[in-house]
């Protein structure tokens, strides 16, 4: 996907912005702005994860500890320290840069299984800090009394202005990314999945790119960790624990890795079945998610963006047929 | 003898005993991974899940339906053999393009499959285990030992002896070596890669179900206990070298004494970190591991 069209972002944000005006006149789907809400949050990690998975080529298990970095320094530095929540913000997406490149370093030398065992092994690790550092994380119970955002007196105290606010983030990072992916950047990185050995010998600092995307995609994590705070005004270790990171996954595989398309269809996909269509399940949604990733990955290696492809080809094969 | 005093000896010895038996078990699940390493190069992330219905599908055959031991061991090793054989069918086959990136998501995905059917049946309560030769604890040098700790190790021994016999002595096992070594080539004389790759999910579920059987008795079993089990396991196995079955044994017991040596002296809280922060350190500073050597891995694929 070198080319990316303007047209089909242009339709999406005027979407985006007219959703909430006609989802108040229809009651069933009154609360779906709430649920957008988490989608875009989502779709901040997803797009991160997509470049440095569909990209990159790069597995990572562990994308749940750099939200919840970012959720926590937030929560900690306003709700214990009373500092400004937006300055909370950028620290904690520094502390995840920090964290990415002591991980990242190390991790992105290593290839295929091991890196996706060293991310693993980091987000399980995180995931145990968060629940036994009781005196800063409050522990298992979490924390409470996470103020919400306001900038020059303006406070985005409802649904509403939340929702514009997060989307707001969502597009600058959308576009911001699609500049990358389309930049000499973006040509080393789609280099690099084809053959690390090709792209080195062409000149392309490997482990460098790599560590690079790495960190771009934590600090993405991070600053969705931040909003969610700052929009639930509550956190606790279940909601950065493993499944959180395979649910990530799904998210990517589902929507089509090796589109940032994809990353955001996933993460739409997977925040309106948790929330609203698989409630029928309850608990054992966990099955119909392994279920969707399996089928997804024996019929679907391309993702939902691939079906449009399979689609002209069935049709191109029966006119050619006929 | 209650009123014995304790020392820090004693309770050095203790933190061992339990470690060693502990690191049996990751031991036993790294033997698993390394199995089906060595035949497909991947790496199956639901090694965990084996030995979680390992325990659980022991649990209600010996414990609900009340069959005695003898006939509930073998039974519970056949079915979990058989859901690693439909592992393999379900979900390792059919995949198309396979990738380190597919086939580990594949492997995820049955391993929350697994997961989910477990909490379907059994609940989320964690279940116990009667110990093979009851619980009358032994002591030595003040320490007490669980009679089921010899149940672990012994069975960590056997399998040791008849992986060994199978792989160097047996035809089918020398066929698996030689799918591991050179896919293409153990094709072209004549052997049927993709039995092997079956047989290998088969075998290293089979072992699996021992580990949980076994380590039931002393640490209960729960749906939800196959991810760490897993990852612990994989610890093991980088500590001692990816493929290397000496290697397997060797990190499964360092990273069981680590572990439980962690846990009591410096912060039970973080029991499973420990052995988190040995494999990330292990991957760090010597990936190829303590047995394993840099020149095989090169020639692997993935």
């Amino acid at each position: 996907m070198l080319r990316i069209r303007k047209l089909p972002i242009i339709i999406f944000a005027l979407f985006i912005i007219v959703f909430p005006l006609v989802s108040r006149l229809i009651p069933a789907i009154q609360n779906y702005p709430d649920l957008m809400i988490f989608a875009g949050i989502y779709s901040l990690i997803t797009i991160g994860l997509s470049l440095l998975m569909g990209y990159a080529g790069q597995i990572s298990l562990g994308q749940a500890a750099f939200y919840g970095i970012g959720a926590y320094v937030s929560a900690i530095l306003t709700a214990t320290y009373g500092l400004n929540p937006w300055f909370c913000m950028v620290i904690g997406m520094i502390v995840a840069a920090i964290v990415a490149v002591l991980v990242g370093v190390p991790s992105l030398k290593l290839k295929g299984h091991y890196l996706a065992m060293a991310t693993l092994a980091f987000g399980i690790i995180v995931f145990i800090i968060f629940n036994e550092e009781v005196e800063w994380t409050g522990g298992p119970d979490g924390m409470s009394g996470i103020p919400g955002l306001s900038l020059f007196g303006f406070a985005f105290d409802s649904v509403e202005k939340y929702y514009y606010l997060v989307w707001f983030f969502v597009f600058s990072v959308f576009v911001f990314t699609i500049n990358v992916i389309q930049s000499r950047t973006g040509r080393a990185l789609r280099a690099i999945h084809s053959s690390e050995a090709a792209s080195s010998a062409m000149g392309i600092n490997v482990s460098r790119f790599k560590v690079v995307v790495f960190v771009y995609s934590a600090i993405l994590a991070s600053l969705a960790g931040s909003l969610y705070a700052y929009y639930l005004n509550f956190i606790n270790p279940s909601t950065f624990d493993l499944f959180f990171s395979i649910k990530l996954l799904i998210m990517i595989a589902l929507g089509g890795m090796h589109d940032i398309w994809g990353a955001i269809i996933g993460a739409f996909l997977i925040t309106f079945l948790s929330f609203e269509w698989l409630h029928f399940f309850e608990e054992f949604e966990v099955i119909v998610y392994g279920v969707i990733l399996l089928l997804v990955i024996i019929f679907l290696p391309q993702g939902m963006v691939g079906i449009p492809k399979i689609l002209k080809g069935l049709f191109n094969k029966k006119v050619s047929n006929g | 003898m209650p009123m014995e005093k304790i020392t820090f000896a004693n309770q050095l010895l203790q933190y061992l005993i339990t470690g060693l038996t502990v690191g049996s078990t990751y031991a036993m699940v790294a033997i698993g991974f390394n199995i089906i390493y060595n035949v497909t190069e991947i790496i199956n992330l639901a090694q965990g899940e084996f030995v979680m219905l390992g325990g659980l599908v022991m649990v209600f055959l010996h414990v609900a339906a009340g069959l005695p031991i003898v006939l509930a061991f073998p039974l519970t090793v056949i079915i979990v053999t058989l859901v690693g054989m439909l592992l393999d069918r379900l979900a390792i086959r059919p995949i198309r393009q396979p990738s380190v990136l597919t086939l580990i998501i594949a492997t995820i995905a049955a391993s929350i499959i697994i997961k989910g059917i477990a909490m379907f049946i059994w609940g989320k309560d964690p279940f116990d285990l009667p110990a093979f030769s009851g619980r009358h604890p032994i002591h030595f040098l003040g320490a007490v030992i669980q009679p089921q700790y010899f149940w672990i190790i012994g069975f960590l021994i056997v399998i040791v002896i008849f992986l060994t016999l199978f792989f160097e002595k047996t035809i089918i096992g020398k066929a698996m070596s030689a799918c591991a070594d050179n896919p293409g080539a153990a094709s072209l004389v004549g052997i049927n890669v993709k039995r092997m790759i079956l047989l290998s999910f088969a075998l290293s579920a089979a072992i699996g179900a021992v580990a949980g059987i076994t380590i039931t008795p002393i640490s209960l079993m729960e749906y939800d206990r196959g991810a760490m089990l897993a990852i612990k396991g994989f610890g093991a196995v980088v500590l001692g070298g990816l493929g290397s079955f000496p290697g397997a044994i060797l990190g499964g017991l360092i990273l069981g004494t680590i572990e439980s040596f962690g846990a009591g002296l410096i912060h039970s809280g973080y029991k499973d970190a420990f052995a988190l922060i040995v494999l990330l350190g292990a991957l760090f500073l010597r990936p190829s591991g303590l047995l394993g050597s840099i020149e095989v891995s090169k020639f692997k694929r993935f």
